[in-house]
């Protein structure tokens, strides 16, 4: 059985102590959202989690979803936790107020995420697709499509999803197919199939709502000719309930990996009204408008599966009794001592422990930025803020998702052969987190968004965003009197960010390959060096606060120690990384194709 | 018709509670503190008795320290009206609890007061029984069911052995078992509107109570260890261990 409860004392640490949750109540919107209110928001959300959706997913893994007759059944337990989660209020956390949102800020949003992603990934799917929908919708439709749709995609009772994969095209969306024809009346009637679609047609909601990229009759090839469409399940009669059916049709449901839970979808399309969202033509800009916060989110799933592999390892490692210590016995009254004695079993486990409690710090920053760029009042600030997420969101991506999955792998070796049985539910976080490193971009796409869009921006301007704090805090902390040698090797690691940003800049100018094949070892180790960051953070004030007699001494020392073992045992691998980045394309480009 | 619950703020039930090495109590130093879950069930009985249109006004009670006005967020965001907090530094036993309770049920006059049966931290009881005493109220303690018809309140009691049904004239106190009821998830909105009800702030002495303790507590010990098993290879050593050893049958 998976063991979860929220990691609730990191959580406030990330939000009040690190990125100073007090003066969030600046920004616009904010004034009365206090460090005590978020707090209770914080606690009741980890009830939700641990006591309603944890039971439901190991469940929802071992049942999956259920297509019969063009309907889908989501598993057993889905529908009832869903209304709990929906009736209370939870689909409407940071939506506007206007719509009947509670307008709580990002810095909040994405720990509640995480916190339903640990519980049951394959559930977080449904209010995350539906809140994606939402943004796209508030940001681009008119206000008639809003006032009709966003107040029941607000509280809930109607889901979102997003049409953008078709079976020959993922990445490339430019070739895409599904056509729009405009009518008389103003709507369109759009016709394609879509593969992929996430929550594209289940039972937990009246209605749902779809997004759906397609093309215009007179539209230019490829992707400055897609648009975006708003195309329900039910059109919404004039009193707003649920009306006539529409043209979508669940085909075929994918048979997958993980998140079983979770119904991805084949969708056919036929003459279905739609509603213009947006300009014509712009459909891309349109649905990537939210993409920062949408792949921070999914960057949290890679998280959440982290956190709970985590816990359920320690669990396990604590219970499991299994030979002696190498140090000579350590639980003289059994038959054995329990594993985690063994150095390689507390290994594995402060490398999850290093991995979520870093990707949580460097999250909470991107997210607190998505905050200063959508509500403060200074136009620097959010121009500035808008510059470090978009530069963020490819490594938080990526780095999230990379290291999650690999956490719930080591997750998984602890319990040994009993990991990769079933019972454990420890196979189940592998399979659930795989996906992440796949979908809203793949890591190899995320890596060539950094090195190809992001660093070369405003001749570094985004990186600026990035490298001016850190270069602060190394100065600033150099001669610190406990963490002097620390952040002298958080340092050399920051040296090597900056050698491999420069020979990316220079070899990548010349020749794109090159910049192709530096991408993915350089957006690990910008991520490597980011954690590193908030390590180094994290580990002077957890020495300031452990200065003074503090009941919470037990959390900094071990705060200290993670942040020890991250700068001693991973972050060294940016030098290794370093060394492959400068040895450029050579070796992967020559290789003759009909050789491999 | 208006009812009070007092809300005590204890160590969470999930936590393993830890002596202090001196003795003198538990450790409660950094440890996490949440609403005891007997209190949880009364707040949830009197927001259900409102849903129904039989009470009006709730009102959350608690008193210790400061931090306790977070235990009455918690009772205003399930669905209580207003919240009293009676602040004092001083360990408040259960007689000085329900003098002050008193005091707030002479200005308040509510026709009932519904707490839980015990805290989960002394598992003293006391508390409910004492208050009934001291306003002459009558009271149903340990209540599994609730039923208010005009001035009576009939209350089914989980007694040894079995359910007793009382009918009690109102005013009268309630105090909550187990399974009365499954108290609910605060909403995200009841959580946001719960930040801005009022609680008043007084002190024991505005109430005019003396909240001297007046149990010593002696020693806190950790109960003692269990032992390990036996494993025995019949059932004859069985029923000899048990009869020499044990000395249970």
């Amino acid at each position: 059985m998976q063991t979860y409860k929220a990691p609730l004392r990191d959580m406030r640490f990330v939000l009040h102590e690190l990125h100073d949750s007090a003066a969030l109540t600046h920004l616009k919107g904010l004034e009365d959202v206090s460090p005590e209110l978020m707090d209770s928001i914080l606690e009741e959300a980890a009830k939700l989690a641990e006591e309603v959706l944890l039971p439901t997913n190991a469940v929802g893994d071992e049942i999956g979803c259920v297509l019969e007759n063009g309907v889908v059944r989501t598993p057993k337990g889905f529908k009832e936790a869903y209304d709990t989660f929906r009736t209370g209020g939870w689909t409407s956390l940071a939506s506007d107020p206007a719509y009947g949102g509670q307008g709580l800020p990002e810095s909040l949003n994405k720990l509640v995420e995480e916190m339903i992603c640990s519980a049951n990934l394959a559930f977080s799917l449904y209010p995350g697709l539906t809140h994606g929908a939402y943004q796209a919708i508030a940001s681009h439709a008119s206000d008639e499509l809003k006032d009709r749709y966003l107040p029941k995609m607000v509280d809930g009772t109607w889901s979102g999803t997003m049409c953008l994969t078709e079976a020959h095209c993922g990445t490339d969306l430019g070739m895409l197919r599904t056509r729009a024809v405009p009518q008389t009346d103003g709507s369109y009637l759009v016709s394609g199939s879509k593969i992929f679609i996430s929550a594209g047609e289940h039972d937990l909601t009246e209605n749902i709502i779809h997004l759906v990229l397609a093309r215009l009759p007179d539209a230019p090839k490829g992707t400055r000719g897609i648009s975006l469409f708003l195309v329900p399940k039910f059109i919404p009669s004039a009193d707003g309930r649920p009306g006539p059916r529409n043209g979508v049709v669940c085909t075929a449901l994918e048979h997958k990996m993980g998140i079983k839970g979770s119904a991805t979808c084949q969708l056919l399309f036929e003459d279905a009204t739609g509603w213009l969202v947006g300009e014509p033509n712009k459909g891309l800009a349109t649905m990537f408008t939210m993409m920062n916060s949408e792949r921070l989110s999914v960057g949290i799933q890679g998280l959440g599966a982290a956190e709970t592999s985590y816990q359920s390892a320690v669990a396990y490692a604590r219970d499991r009794i299994q030979g002696r210590s190498l140090s000579g016995a350590k639980s003289a009254d059994k038959a054995a001592d329990p594993i985690i004695v063994h150095p390689d079993v507390r290994r594995m486990l402060l490398t999850i422990r290093a991995y979520t409690e870093g990707c949580r710090a460097l999250g909470g920053w991107v997210a607190r930025e998505l905050d200063e760029m959508e509500r403060s009042n200074d136009p620097d600030a959010r121009k500035r803020a808008e510059d470090f997420t978009a530069l963020m969101t490819p490594v938080v991506k990526a780095l999230f998702t990379d290291l999650g999955f690999e956490a719930t792998n080591i997750g998984m070796q602890v319990y040994g052969g009993h990991g990769y049985i079933r019972d454990h539910g420890m196979e189940q976080l592998v399979r659930d987190a795989r996906i992440s490193m796949i979908y809203e971009g793949t890591n190899g796409i995320q890596a060539l968004d950094l090195v190809g869009r992001k660093l070369p921006q405003g001749a570094g301007r985004m990186l600026r965003t990035f490298f001016h704090p850190v270069s602060e805090f190394i100065e600033k902390n150099s001669a610190h009197p406990v963490l002097g040698e620390m952040v002298k090797g958080f340092s050399k690691a920051f040296g090597a960010l900056q050698l491999a940003t420069g020979q990316v800049a220079s070899a990548g100018m010349a020749d794109p390959e090159e910049a192709g094949a530096a991408a993915t070892e350089y957006l690990r180790l910008f991520g490597l060096v980011a954690l590193g960051f908030m390590w180094a953070r994290s580990a002077v004030i957890a020495v300031e606060k452990l200065a003074k007699p503090d009941a919470d001494a037990p959390f900094y020392k071990a705060k200290l120690t993670t942040a020890r073992f991250y700068m001693e045992r991973i972050l060294p691998q940016v030098g290794g990384l370093l060394v492959a980045i400068k040895a450029g394309k050579g070796a992967m480009m020559e290789m003759d194709e009909a050789a491999f | 018709m208006k009812i009070i619950v007092p809300v005590k703020r204890v160590v969470d039930y999930n936590v393993k509670v830890r002596v202090k090495s001196d003795g003198s109590g538990i450790e409660t130093a950094g440890v996490k503190m949440s609403m005891n879950p007997f209190d949880e069930i009364a707040v949830e009985e009197a927001v259900r008795l409102k849903e129904k249109g039989v009470a009006t006004e709730i009102i959350a009670v608690s008193m210790g320290v400061a931090q306790c006005a977070e235990t009455i967020r918690t009772a205003l965001a399930m669905g209580a009206d207003r919240g009293i907090l009676v602040e004092s530094d001083a360990d408040l036993q259960p007689l000085a609890v329900a003098k002050l309770l008193k005091a707030i049920v002479d200005q308040e006059q509510p026709q009932l007061v519904i707490l839980g049966k015990q805290a989960i931290d002394d598992d003293m009881s006391a508390t409910g029984q004492m208050l009934a005493a001291l306003l002459g109220w009558a009271q149903g303690t340990f209540a599994s069911k609730i039923n208010i018809e005009g001035d009576t309140a009939t209350v089914t009691r989980e007694v040894d052995g079995g359910l007793e049904t009382v009918d009690l004239k109102l005013p009268a106190i309630v105090t909550t078992d187990l399974r009365l009821n499954e108290p609910r998830y605060a909403s995200l909105p009841n959580i946001m509107k719960a930040r801005k009800k009022p609680i008043a702030n007084m002190k024991p002495a505005d109430l005019g109570v003396d909240v001297t303790p007046r149990l010593t507590v002696i020693k806190v010990s950790e109960p003692p260890k269990r032992k390990a098993g036996q494993k025995v290879g019949s059932v004859a050593e069985l029923v000899s261990k048990l009869r020499t050893e044990a000395k249970v049958i």
